[in-house]
């Protein structure tokens, strides 16, 4: 039996009465008060998450932006110092070996935010990459604890004691003393709302977060779980890597066209993705919204004209639009929003839309996006 | 609406209460908090024949799917309609307003092969009681 890791947070979760589930080896809470409650906080205040479970790697070096481009299907030459980007990691193949997000600190002084469930993975097969390159890489997971702070009145919590994070664009970044010890915020997240990233030392994580928890206290702070950061995320149609894009499907399959960019120079797997981007992709991930009542589950089977057309790689009851949403690939990638599919759920079929994603996103993102 | 003393219960964690020959089904407190924020609740139709043990409703939350089963064998008579608006009910209310069905039992002595509420009370206490939801 492989013995399940803790958080620095682990304790407090325990205190606010977190309901600890296994997650990928971890020992994180689902929800505290319950699901719909913490989701509902995120989107009309402010909660907090721990994401200490996620991987950070550096990289550092003069070829420390060669090796990056060479690593990833988005162009890093386009953020400097103070900047992070969106991107994914593609392998040989055409598919992805994770998503993560890459912030600049120096020309020369990278920082790699991965997924946990593959940050073993990520770093051996970065590893295996830099072989040539003049490029460090130091796996720091152990060392850093991470907090994200979300929802609409996330800037104004930490505006007391971190007014320069309001300084920042969305996906700005940088390298501040956090309550007495150094550490890194983002101007990003995984819940269609504004909010920051908090990565500091593990031992010093805990200090963080009760700081926040009371800072925040006249503004509605809650402590959120995985539960509601999932409703949130898939609402916010950000993928879930394991789910939604793995080894076998490439970033144009999921709609992340806008992450490779073909034109900055080669990169791992270049062929496969320009290949598709010239031949256009035979299935793609496709956003649902239930018209009936219902909640569909990833892996049930969607038909369009009767005919099976995919599963679905994500879904769930949208706390925000009181309706079931789901994200699947289906081998019709020619299906626009407003045409009609069914899925089948307890051995009923259940008519459901094509939409736009995300399904949801807050106002502040809308304007920042635009 | 029924008192927990007047009914019983099974080990699956749904009540059943007799009234003038008719047994209200639902699922217990416990249950309810088991299954977290109620999103979902299906009932049987009207109509439906159910045997004891069967799987007949479907009640889900955010994460999952619950199958709830029937406890006595009977013939559907009646759905909780108030359940497809607003089934945050059966966390709400689960013993009272939270019904889910009810039965026109085929053998209204069957439900004294249930647990009355001292005995779920102590199968409560139980390891057993949290293997099912």
């Amino acid at each position: 039996m492989v013995s399940l890791r803790r958080t620095p947070l682990y304790d407090i979760h325990k205190k606010y009465g977190g309901r600890i589930v296994d997650f990928h080896g971890w020992e994180l809470p689902v929800q505290y008060e319950g699901i719909l409650k913490e989701h509902q906080t995120v989107r009309s205040d402010v909660g907090l998450f721990d994401v200490s479970h996620m991987g950070q790697i550096w990289v550092r070096g003069p070829q420390a932006l060669d090796f990056l481009q060479k690593t990833n299907t988005n162009d890093i030459s386009r953020i400097g110092p103070g900047r992070a980007i969106y991107s994914h990691l593609p392998n040989d193949k055409g598919g992805v070996v994770d998503d993560l997000i890459i912030s600049c600190f120096e020309k020369e002084r990278y920082f790699l935010v991965v997924n946990a469930a593959t940050l073993e993975n990520d770093f051996a097969w970065l590893q295996k990459q830099a072989q040539g390159f003049q490029v460090q890489l130091e796996n720091k997971s152990d060392y850093y604890g991470m907090i994200a702070v979300q929802g609409p009145k996330a800037l104004e919590l930490i505006n007391a004691d971190f007014p320069q994070v309001l300084g920042l664009p969305r996906f700005g970044a940088m390298e501040l003393d956090v309550l007495g010890q150094p550490g890194i915020v983002t101007r990003t997240g995984y819940t269609g709302e504004e909010g920051c990233e908090f990565i500091v030392p593990a031992e010093h994580t805990p200090k963080v977060w009760e700081h926040l928890m009371s800072r925040g206290a006249a503004l509605g702070v809650k402590p959120c779980g995985l539960g509601c950061r999932d409703t949130l995320r898939l609402e916010a149609g950000y993928l879930l890597y394991g789910s939604d894009i793995d080894m076998e499907h490439s970033s144009y399959e999921a709609g992340y066209g806008w992450v490779v960019k073909l034109d900055k120079g080669d990169f791992i797997g270049k062929a496969h993705f320009a290949k598709q981007k010239a031949e256009g992709v035979k299935r793609r991930l496709i956003g649902l919204k239930l018209m009936d009542r219902g909640v569909p589950r990833p892996g049930h089977q969607v038909s369009v004209d009767g005919k099976f057309a995919g599963i679905l790689s994500s879904a769930t009851f949208s706390p925000t639009l009181s309706v079931g949403i789901a994200m699947g690939y289906l081998d019709r990638p020619d299906l626009k929003p407003g045409a009609r599919v069914a899925i089948e759920m307890h051995g009923r079929q259940i008519p459901a839309e094509v939409v736009r994603m995300p399904f949801y996103l807050s106002k502040e993102l809308k304007n920042a996006k635009a | 609406m029924p008192k927990p003393e007047n009914c019983r219960f099974t080990k699956t964690h749904e009540w059943v209460c007799l009234e003038g020959g008719t047994a209200t089904v639902g699922v217990t407190d416990h249950a309810q908090r088991e299954i977290t924020d109620i999103v979902f609740a299906e009932p049987p139709k009207p109509g439906r024949q159910v045997k004891a043990g069967e799987a007949c409703c479907v009640v889900e939350s955010v994460k999952a799917a619950f199958d709830i089963y029937a406890p006595i064998a009977g013939e559907v008579v009646a759905a909780n309609e108030a359940l497809a608006k607003d089934a945050a009910v059966v966390n709400r209310s689960p013993q009272d307003e939270g019904w889910l069905f009810k039965l026109k039992p085929a053998n209204p002595g069957e439900v004294n092969k249930l647990m009355d509420w001292d005995s779920y009370q102590a199968f409560l206490q139980t390891a057993d009681a949290h293997a099912g939801h």
